[in-house]
């Protein structure tokens, strides 16, 4: 079994960058609710700050990477127009999901919350990382930063869970391959 | 510390969000306005709409930042207008609720 170029990129897209992407939000997790002074030793917390500075790197680092990765390569393979004629839809699985009543809301509501949430989670995850670095080991004494850093990427990763979520279910349905 | 850095952030990043909603809400009310933001033609009107939220974003960072640089701000009312802002960007990418604008299925 080979993936073909399209089906590559779309794994690229959804399963490097978006599990990748949900994989370091555990961890950034774990770290910020331990980041407490009565918790850690002084080279603890030291550590711990490290740590979560690479899991906020790489959370918006994959999180940009998926929206460019996903908009300016996967998604022209995916809206692509079939040529007059075609009945084929094999190749354009925006028209394969439109052509049956049964599957069109899959693009309608799916897609198309989809295509525009996504955009929202980098943007989002920046912000927590620039509070990561920005208060450092003092996120340790700034508990009502920390928590706004906990809610921030709380936000980022329901809206980034629904659109994995609607885009797993749209290849299902509808691959671009 | 000062906060008023960190509240430029926050405050900038709901910009960009409900930006996002707004431009897109557009694009269904207004066949123009999507022609418009057909910036690359294999990526369609997203390719305007998500540059444009990018810029807006970064621009409202930037400015909020220097005006904020040396100063410290109640977080409070930066966090609770920028969960407002973040909700109506999520909202207004939701495909139903442009129908309550545009009044189509």
């Amino acid at each position: 079994m080979m993936f073909t170029l399209r089906e590559t990129w779309t794994a690229v897209h959804g399963m490097a960058f978006g599990f990748g992407f949900i994989l370091f939000f555990t961890a950034a997790l774990a770290l910020l609710l331990t980041l407490q002074p009565q918790l850690l030793t002084a080279q603890g917390l030291k550590r711990n700050v490290v740590l979560l500075k690479i899991s906020g790197i790489a959370i918006a680092g994959l999180s940009w990477l998926a929206v460019i990765v996903g908009t300016w390569i996967v998604y022209p393979w995916y809206r692509a127009a079939p040529p007059a004629g075609t009945s084929d839809l094999t190749h354009f699985a925006r028209s394969r999901l439109l052509s049956s009543p049964t599957t069109a809301e899959w693009h309608n509501l799916g897609f198309e919350w989809k295509e525009h949430a996504g955009w929202l989670v980098p943007v989002i995850a920046t912000v927590a990382l620039y509070l990561i670095y920005r208060y450092g080991e003092n996120l340790a004494k700034e508990k009502k930063m920390r928590w706004t850093v906990f809610v921030v990427l709380c936000i980022a990763f329901v809206i980034s869970g629904i659109v994995g979520v609607l885009g797993a279910i749209i290849t299902k349905e509808a691959a671009v391959v | 510390m000062k906060n008023g850095p960190s509240a430029a952030a926050i405050l900038a990043g709901g910009i960009g969000v409900a930006v996002l909603g707004i431009v897109a809400l557009l694009t269904e009310m207004a066949a123009s306005i999507n022609s418009a933001l057909v910036w690359n033609k294999s990526v369609g009107s997203l390719s305007g709409k998500t540059i444009i939220e990018v810029v807006v974003w970064l621009v409202a960072w930037l400015v909020l930042g220097l005006s904020w640089k040396d100063r410290e701000v109640n977080l409070r009312p930066i966090l609770i207008v920028s969960a407002i802002l973040a909700v109506v960007g999520v909202l207004l990418t939701f495909p139903p609720v442009w129908s309550i604008f545009t009044g189509h299925d």
